[in-house]
């Protein structure tokens, strides 16, 4: 299968120091530090919209922030177009700055509340020269249009606007510069339900309209299945499953997708359930686990599952998860 | 099987109504709802809508700014006519309350034990020895393994989760016939969401207590409610139970709440979702609040509030145009 790949992460780590004195010395261990990243590998392909779910703290965000390189990879690197990010600089950094670009959670915290809304989106246009000043204007009623703000919007502040405007607000600056890649971190989960459908209906739009390819960011199962063509579920700082949506969510080859599906509750009070989808909790990212990192909660968890990590490996097509049980949830072999 | 509509219900809300600002702003309006016994009653809407402020008002711990007024029938008496002394016993006895953020109900700097040992001395007549016995027990009943140890440990020493799981320790302490929830599980990941969820349902069922259990997640109400109540701008706009609601809407917003969160079947397809965004509540349109989102608002909706009317027992809708909105069948 040919895909054309634009972004492809190869096994990456990223560990924050904790600071020394918050955990009192520890007398003969590593240098304590948040484990978020724990060897990542998944390729992007070009006009797909790729789901990353899973809990908090499984390191969602340092993954979107690593990928747009406001964090630099401790372990591993991520290729853009064949190109290691870490090592472009000049005009060719300024380029993957503008193609790739990143629309955060918080739609109140990352917008400048001291610009108006014409600033804001003429700033984003002349840091990368998109325009000749004279066509600015226009561009900037454009934008707002493909986001479906009234043009009045551009002489407003953000505090001005709802929340779901704000978050269209930051939808047209990152495509002010024309990017090929969005990555969103937690798009609509500030939203309430009504305003996050409206906001995920935008995207569904813009992306047929221009293009695009987006790696959707989320701890809501039920928004990721919805938006994603394929899906990657990571659980402590690793991918443990990745494969196309229907696939991932009819099948799931992996018994931590599997309890994360059971836990999510559908909109379909006639299928309830009262068995708990997983005991225990999340482990500690500073103290992971030995072996396969689901095995403190893992309901299948194996002597071997102890002290050997599993790796991703392939389970039907175009479908890898990472457990040692590879008949785990295979519908052909299980009734 | 809980819930059955013939039983007297254990509580009775009628048309509590709390107001902030000498009446400026109208938090909750004219709601009125009943609780049966072992049942666990949904209380539904999004962020603003009053949902907090109503299960506040039921216990009056809404802050001094604020005036309530209505009834709330407990036993055969008006919670919000009681003496202090009478209130106390109610309050935290009869009916206690969990939160969405533990964190910030919960003491910091007194231990576990000493926060549940102040519920036991309130609400039971138990010596010392009864009392640490029946919190070692507690903890167990919640699901907190190790009880004798992390009854002195301190809430900032627990995960979300277990403070969670703590906060509804102390509240089962004073065997409560009623327990209030608001959005206990909002904070929590969906794993341990699952578990606290689940705890509730089993302790409803082995202490046969009442709950309301109020969320903003359709999913929840789906997976946990006998019954549910849809708020939109401080009123209830629809009530009836979880299957009867989701299989048939009868109010517009409810229709499009419904037709706003994803489901199979909806993949990469657009959602059914709703115009504009809930109104501010010192700025409620004149007739029914939903009209200028409502792609079924008439004249009438325009002019007039439309009063929820009972079409079943413990069914009942606030809606001019309700014939349309069943017509255009449910979305889920
Ligand atoms: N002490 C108070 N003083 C003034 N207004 C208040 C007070 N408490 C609540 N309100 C207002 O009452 C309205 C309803 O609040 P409430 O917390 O019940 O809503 P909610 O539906 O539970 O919202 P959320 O889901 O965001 O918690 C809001 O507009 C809120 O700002
Ligand atoms: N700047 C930072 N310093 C220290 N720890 C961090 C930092 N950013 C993230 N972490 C930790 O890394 C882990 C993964 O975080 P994050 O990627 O934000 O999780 P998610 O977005 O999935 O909730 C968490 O344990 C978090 O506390
Ligand atoms: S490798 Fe073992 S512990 Fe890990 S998920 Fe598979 S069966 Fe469970
Ligand atoms: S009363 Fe009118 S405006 Fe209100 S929900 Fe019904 S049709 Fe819509
Ligand atoms: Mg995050
Ligand atoms: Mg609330």
């Amino acid at each position: 299968m040919t895909q054309d790949v634009l972004i492809t992460a190869e096994d990456i780590g990223k560990h924050f120091p904790l600071p020394q004195g918050v955990v009192s010395r520890l007398s003969g261990r590593p240098a304590p530090a948040v484990h978020a990243l724990n060897g990542v590998s998944f390729q992007l392909r070009r006009g797909e919209t790729l789901g990353v779910v899973g809990e908090s703290g499984c390191g969602k965000s340092t993954l979107a922030r690593c990928l747009v390189r406001l964090h630099e990879c401790d372990e591993g690197r991520i290729l853009f177009e064949d190109q290691d990010i870490s090592a472009l600089s000049g005009t060719a950094r300024r380029a993957f700055n503008r193609r790739v670009q990143m629309i955060f959670q918080d739609p109140f915290g990352s917008l400048n509340p001291r610009m108006k809304v014409r600033s804001i989106l003429s700033e984003a246009l002349s840091v990368h020269k998109m325009r000749p000043a004279a066509d600015i204007p226009a561009r900037i009623a454009e934008l707002l249009d493909l986001v479906r703000l009234n043009p009045d919007a551009a002489d407003r502040y953000p505090h001005e606007f709802s929340g779901g405007q704000r978050q269209r607000i930051g939808i047209a600056r990152a495509l002010a510069v024309e990017p090929e890649v969005l990555v969103a971190d937690e798009l609509v989960s500030a939203l309430d339900v009504s305003v996050q459908a409206q906001v995920v209906n935008l995207l569904l739009d813009l992306q047929d309209k221009l293009h695009l390819t987006v790696v959707f960011v989320a701890h809501d199962l039920r928004l990721v299945r919805h938006i994603s063509h394929r899906v990657a579920v990571m659980y402590l700082g690793k991918v443990v499953e990745i494969g196309p949506t229907e696939d991932l969510f009819s099948a799931p080859r992996h018994p931590y997708t599997k309890a994360l599906l059971d836990a999510a509750p559908e909109l379909d009070p006639t299928r309830r359930s009262r068995t708990v989808a997983a005991r225990g909790e999340l482990p500690s990212p500073i103290n992971l686990p030995q072996g396969c990192l689901f095995h403190t909660r893992c309901p299948h968890a194996l002597d071997r599952c102890r002290t050997e990590r599993p790796a991703l490996t392939p389970r039907s097509p175009d479908h890898e998860a990472a457990c040692h049980l590879t008949e785990f949830g295979n519908p052909e072999t299980t009734t | 099987m809980s819930g059955p509509k013939t039983t007297e219900p254990v509580l009775d809300v009628r048309n509590l109504t709390a107001t902030f600002g000498d009446g400026e702003l109208t938090a909750v309006n004219d709601v009125s709802f009943t609780v049966g016994s072992g049942e666990v009653l949904g209380l539904v809407g999004e962020s603003g809508s009053g949902k907090s402020v109503t299960l506040r008002s039921i216990i009056r711990l809404v802050p001094a700014s604020g005036d309530v007024s209505g009834e709330v029938r407990w036993q055969g008496q008006n919670i919000l006519a009681m003496r202090d002394a009478e209130l106390r016993g109610v309050r935290g006895g009869q009916i206690s309350m969990i939160f969405q953020e533990p964190m910030s109900a919960l003491n910091p700097v007194l231990p576990v034990f000493t926060q549940i040992e102040e519920n036991l001395k309130a609400h039971t007549d138990l010596d010392g020895n009864g009392r640490r016995a029946r919190a070692r027990e507690l903890m167990d009943m919640v699901g907190i393994p190790d009880a004798a140890r992390r009854l002195k440990e301190f809430p900032h020493q627990f995960s979300g989760g277990m403070r969670q799981r703590v906060m509804i320790a102390i509240a089962l302490a004073s065997n409560p016939r009623l327990l209030l929830a608001d959005e206990p599980t909002t904070a929590l990941d969906v794993t341990i969401q699952d578990q606290i969820l689940k705890l509730i349902l089993d302790l409803r069922d082995e202490l046969s207590m009442s709950v309301v259990l109020v969320t903003h997640d359709l999913g929840v109400v789906a997976a946990t409610c006998d019954r549910m109540a849809v708020m939109y701008a401080g009123r209830i706009v629809e009530t009836g139970t979880v299957s009867e609601v989701f299989a048939q809407p009868n109010h517009a917003y409810t229709r499009g709440l419904l037709g706003s969160v994803p489901h199979a079947g909806t993949e990469r397809s657009r959602l059914l979702s709703i115009d504009g965004t809930p109104p501010p509540l010192d700025r409620i349109p004149p007739g029914c609040a939903f009209n200028p989102r409502c792609e079924f608002a008439t004249d009438a909706c325009r002019a007039t509030v439309p009063p929820l009317q009972d079409l079943s027992p413990g069914r009942s809708v606030a809606c001019f145009n309700r014939d349309s909105v069943v017509a255009a069948g449910s979305p889920v």
